[in-house]
């Protein structure tokens, strides 16, 4: 066997006595033992005290964002997509605080990484500042007083949110065959290292042992979860189909009868067909060589309160798709009617079509009043509009809406007949 | 009965599958996508069209898995609108740091904070012209119409993968949104383009550049270099390091990177008319109010010239030099203040530079015509 060496013979860039040299060791030690090849490993680190190991390693090495790494691993581990390689992250327990949701959102998705928590339980690089690991008692020098709270228990998380192994250890002597483990297990898996910071820890809690620290915790030195082996396989579809199809195509078949553009704007209430209605429009437009364009507007709760389209018709191409001033205006509901009285409103001329239950708003249009909801209901009144629209206006043969009409699904549910009695 | 003039058919589509079909020609072929309004048509589309899509929990995991992505040699995309954009920022910068390339589709719509998720708007410009710390610009494209649906973004992916880098393509609600009739019968062929990878036999030093400033690239997954990659200040082994001056050297490259090859990927839309005055100027969705504005002044028989600016960032110094020639320049834009106005020309302005600004609305080509004739050159 040719065991390679994993890490350079630099001194190690940490403060004496810190756990995080005993993690490096032991992680060398443990890919040692696996007797993998240091370019089949990828270190992702982010910051944090034992984020600056990088230079000391000879695998490959990523190193990103405070808290972050787990998240920038998972995207590493679906990108190679290859379960030979070993991709093991570095955070402390600060990254730990502030990316838990990616520690668990990783272990949820299973994938291919492990994450060796340095659990120093407090801030080290920044000052000694308490992290939400911190256990109920410790102190540090900007929380003298001791932590009044208990620190997480992140192998309970993980292990909650479906990590195939999970393990505590304490960050002394040779812990590599946990490593080993966790390096093994298919998915992901998470050795949380207990340590004590020996530039804020053992000054701000002089004598404190860690075991003793670990005993007085309650967090449990042990393996929460071995075998579970539920590993992440990125999708990738070789052959995914274009989106450019002459399916989208609209044919022209007729002749139209405007010569300038004409801006119909349809307003009523969700589920009630206006979106549809007016791509129907547009498109039985296209079929008599017509531009066209079409946009909703609807809240964000689309499927209740009001649902309004803009539907612009044009014999040359179009280039601004608003339509501030609408020529033609066609209101089916009382929702409708309450967001379309501010453009009845700015229209000098033109038509407003309303159904005869609604109020007239205040409008410089010409104003019809049909019985759209009462004679087809409140579900297809926004169809029934626009072939009536169509039937009295012909800006192009009602023909051309029949044809869309007769070649969508709704043709099954809705006989064109009734859409045809004015 | 009017004749039709062309019986060539046309399809009736959204902005938003051109964007998608063009971005995996060039050569994206992940799409990482959190929901947000009103990216969602594309989010949809790349479920069809990408060969990896993944739903991530939130924006700081979509960039994060989309660098890691990266760092294997895929090509990532996501579309995001402010809230989301925000999000990103601090992993856009790591990204832009560690050279790997990617596209953020930003869809503007109406802010601050939430704002309106359902109303249009073109108010991002500062925020990406300020995404990243230092002084320091993003490569930035804004789509005009639907042919640069198709051909920007194309653009957009080709820039981020032979400069190595994040790049924003700015767009907005109603461009990705409303549907059109659009020949597509003649949309001009893309082909992918693949990172330099290194080919060297000696030690590959991941940052380190020749003429082009471009290091070439090698992913994670190759057994014969070790390779490094590093947000933090670096030098070229990608080693950390204080403020060594090599290091401070490699840092300021990732500007010099860019402004080499701006001129690769500078593009805009000039129509001059002789003896003009007058210039519009504008972008994003505001870009096709601005040409019909130009249609209507001409008809009056006054002259006026457009520019559409699609190359924002870094901002293309012909600009400027266009602007120059004109008396009297209208810019229009969807934002209260004139972001693309204030960036060309201070907050202290130009004599004759004007802007016509609105919000949680679009600006109509009347509004524009109106401001242009204000003054009557």
């Amino acid at each position: 066997m040719n065991i390679k060496p994993f890490l350079t013979e630099a001194e190690l860039p940490f403060c004496k006595g810190c756990g995080h040299s005993s993690v490096a060791q032991n992680t060398e030690k443990a890919l040692q033992k696996m007797n993998l090849d240091p370019l089949d490993v990828i270190l992702v680190t982010d910051i944090g005290c034992h984020g600056i190991i990088d230079k000391n390693f000879l695998s490959h090495t990523v190193h990103g964002l405070h808290g972050r790494a787990v998240a920038l691993a998972g995207g590493v581990a679906a990108g190679v997509n290859n379960s030979d390689k070993k991709i093991i992250t570095f955070i402390g327990d600060g990254g730990a605080t502030i990316g838990m949701q990616h520690l668990i959102g990783a272990a949820h998705m299973g994938f291919n990484i492990t994450v060796v928590i340095h659990n120093n339980m407090l801030y080290g690089m920044t000052g000694g500042q308490p992290s939400e690991f911190t256990p109920c008692g410790f102190k540090t020098p900007t929380l003298p007083e001791g932590s009044a709270k208990a620190g997480y228990d992140i192998c309970e998380i993980i292990a909650s949110a479906g990590a195939s192994y999970v393990q505590r250890v304490a960050g002394v002597g040779d812990y590599s065959d946990s490593l080993v483990n966790a390096f093994s297990a298919k998915g992901f898996s998470l050795v949380e290292v207990m340590e004590i910071c020996p530039s804020y820890g053992v000054k701000s809690n002089p004598g404190m042992k860690l075991s003793k620290v670990i005993e007085d915790s309650g967090l449990a030195v042990k393996v929460f979860v071995d075998g579970r082996d539920k590993e992440y396989v990125t999708p990738i579809d070789s052959s995914p189909k274009s989106l450019i199809s002459d399916k989208f195509n609209v044919d022209v078949k007729y002749s139209h009868n405007l010569s300038k553009p004409v801006s119909i704007m349809m307003s009523g209430s969700a589920g009630e067909g206006v979106q549809s209605a007016a791509e129907f429009l547009a498109k039985a437009a296209m079929t008599a060589g017509l531009h066209a364009t079409k946009k909703g507007s609807y809240p964000v709760t689309v499927g209740v309160g009001f649902s309004a389209s803009e539907v612009i018709i044009s014999p040359e191409p179009i280039l601004y798709t608003g339509s501030p001033v609408p020529d033609v205006l066609i209101i089916t509901s009382v929702d409708g009617l309450n967001y379309a009285k501010a453009a009845a409103a700015r229209m000098k001329g033109g038509l407003l079509l309303v159904d005869e239950s609604l109020d007239v708003p205040q409008t410089g249009a010409k104003v019809v009043k049909f019985p759209f909801r009462e004679r087809v209901g409140a579900r297809n009144s926004a169809f029934y509009s626009i072939f009536w629209y169509l039937n009295n206006n012909n800006p192009f043969p009602i023909e051309a809406l029949k044809d869309i009409f007769m070649n969508n699904k709704i043709s099954e549910k809705v006989k064109i007949e009734t859409m045809l009695q004015f | 009965m009017q004749t039709t003039k062309s019986v060539k058919p046309k399809a009736f589509i959204d902005g938003s599958r051109l964007i998608t079909e063009a971005c995996v020609l060039a050569g994206a072929d992940v799409f990482v996508g959190y929901p947000i309004t009103p990216a969602n048509s594309l989010y949809l589309y790349a479920t069809k069209r990408f060969p990896t899509m993944l739903a991530a929990p939130d924006e700081i995991t979509t960039l994060q898995w989309m660098t890691g992505f990266a760092t294997a040699g895929r090509v990532p995309v996501t579309a995001t609108s402010f809230p989301g954009y925000a999000l990103m920022v601090e992993s856009i910068n790591m990204a832009f740091m560690q050279e790997l390339p990617m596209v953020i589709i930003l869809v503007q719509r109406l802010g601050p904070a939430t704002g309106t998720a359902t109303c249009g708007a073109q108010g991002d410009l500062s925020v990406v012209n300020g995404t990243l710390s230092g002084g320091f610009t993003l490569p930035t494209f804004c789509i005009s119409n639907l042919d640069d649906c198709w051909s920007l973004s194309a653009k957009a992916v080709e820039t981020a993968v032979k400069l190595r880098t994040p790049v924003v393509l700015l767009t907005s609600k109603e461009m990705v949104m409303t549907l059109l009739s659009y020949d597509w019968s003649n949309l001009p062929e893309i082909k992918p383009t693949k990172m330099t990878e290194f080919k060297g036999e000696g030690q590959y030093f991941p940052y380190k550049a020749g003429d082009n400033l471009i290091p070439d690239f090698l992913p994670v997954t190759q057994t014969k270099h070790q390779v490094r990659v590093t947000a933090s200040t670096h030098d070229t082994k990608g080693i950390l390091q204080n403020v060594l001056p090599e290091a401070i050297e490699n840092t300021k490259r990732l500007q010099k990177k860019q402004d080499k090859h701006l001129s690769e990927f500078t593009f805009f839309d000039l129509d001059e008319q002789a003896g003009a005055e007058a210039l519009i100027l504008s972008y994003d969705i505001t870009a096709q109010a601005a040409r019909e504005a130009a249609v209507k002044i001409r008809e009056t028989g006054k002259k006026v010239s457009v520019l559409i600016a699609k190359t924002l960032l870094p901002i293309p110094m012909e600009y400027i030099e266009i602007a120059n020639r004109y008396k009297r320049v209208v810019v229009a834009e969807e934002n209260l203040t004139g972001q693309l106005r204030q960036m060309l020309f201070g907050v202290a302005g130009r004599k004759g530079v004007t802007g016509v600004n609105a919000i949680a609305k679009m600006i109509s080509p009347n509004e524009i015509v109106e401001e242009v004739l204000r003054n009557e050159y």
